[in-house]
């Protein structure tokens, strides 16, 4: 056989192999990665992420605060006449109702008016709930990026004489123990469903 | 199926019928406009705006308009439209005012219509009455007392529907 045949037998093999690396490598590139593939191309978003807010108390507050327990998130602002105050309310009736399980869940409340609502103002405020519900605040950018992680919109509304109020997404958002997300409560839902989604979250942990 | 249909029929009027009778809820009038159990909820500590609610009706034949009020623990009065829709609330001040047109009844309730209370000086304390006014474009303004309920109250006792505690989701507010 002459040297050039078997040279170019020789690099065709090659190719052949490079391609059958390149395949491999793709496959288990792909089955390693396949949920995040699905959520990237539209399957189940990922709600939530790293955040460092301040809670009511002064003290910092993280993601890394939430992690290894179910909790429920729910965004707001002081000045909310209705729906913010209600939601609180039976969020701290619901973890009286919980009894010893109420232990078992945390629940943040998050300001999206960080403007007016202060570490000091939220100490205050938090002390008409329950005392294990944990208010947070921080700068505008830190509460845009958690807004943005857990999905929730928020808007000014301009009022009269330079006041204004605020648009937001009310619903109380609740993750389980890995963090991932599980149901929501609604405004005016009502109170034995609510109790029900809460049981079945903590006691799944 | 006409026997099931009038047992239906039958069972729906006997459920009718011990239908709690309502207690005596305050009434106001101002011109033609009746002015229902003007309410509210105790608000949460150090809170800067509380809301209120009243049920109106118009028993003229000309549309009036809620255009404003005053209450005595809040520097000013504001006549808002709420909605929580798939999930997101949102919050507006009506102007010029809450249109009720004849023969109609308007309630300003929870997830509604309420009055913004802005500025409040004092907390409220539940059980007890806070003067104000409620300011109609035609009928004027006439005095009234909003009934303090406790916080999370969902509705006036005496309003409500028949619950007798104000709402049974009442928490008393732990200062």
């Amino acid at each position: 056989m002459p040297v050039s045949s078997l040279l170019r037998r020789i690099r065709f093999a090659a190719w052949v192999a490079v391609a059958l690396g390149l395949t491999a490598g793709g496959v288990f590139f792909l089955t390693r990665n396949a949920p995040e593939i699905q959520k990237a191309i539209g399957g189940v978003a990922r709600i939530g992420g790293p955040f460092q807010l301040t809670a009511h108390t002064g003290q910092p507050f993280s993601d890394r605060d939430l992690t290894g327990k179910p909790y429920a998130i729910f965004f707001g602002f002081t000045r909310c006449p209705d729906v913010c105050p209600t939601t609180l309310n039976d969020l701290s009736l619901r973890l009286e109702e919980l009894k010893a399980d109420g232990d078992k869940l945390r629940v943040v409340y998050v300001s999206i008016d960080p403007e007016r609502d202060t570490p000091e103002f939220l100490a205050e405020y938090m002390k008409s709930f329950d005392k294990r519900i944990v208010g947070l605040t921080g700068t505008a950018a830190q509460i845009a990026g958690i807004a943005k992680a857990y999905r929730v919109i928020y808007e000014k509304v301009p009022g009269a004489a330079g006041d204004y109020t605020m648009n937001h997404t009310a619903s109380v958002y609740l993750f389980d123990a890995k963090g991932d997300f599980a149901s929501t409560l609604a405004y005016q839902e009502g109170e034995k469903s609510q109790l029900a989604k809460l049981k079945k979250l903590v006691g799944g942990s | 199926m006409m026997l099931r249909l009038m047992h239906i029929c039958v069972v729906l009027a006997i459920v009718q019928l011990p239908m709690p009778v309502r207690a005596q809820s305050q009434e106001y009038q101002a011109g033609a406009i009746k002015v229902t159990q003007p309410w509210l909820r105790v608000p949460p500590a150090a809170a800067k705006v509380a809301a209120g609610f009243v049920t109106l009706t118009n028993t003229g034949t000309a549309p009036d308009r809620l255009i404003g009020g005053t209450v005595s623990n809040a520097a000013r009065v504001e006549v808002h439209e709420m909605s929580v829709v798939a999930g997101v609330m949102r919050m507006r001040q009506l102007q010029p005012g809450l249109e009720i047109k004849p023969g109609e009844t308007v309630a300003l309730e929870p997830g509604s219509y309420h009055l913004m209370f802005l500025d409040l000086q004092k907390s409220p304390v539940a059980g007890t009455n806070l003067k104000g006014t409620l300011v109609f474009e035609k009928a004027g303004a006439v005095d009234i007392e909003y009934k303090v309920e406790p916080a999370g109250a969902r509705s006036s006792a005496k309003a409500g529907k028949g619950s007798g505690s104000g709402s049974g989701a009442g928490r008393n507010a732990s200062q």
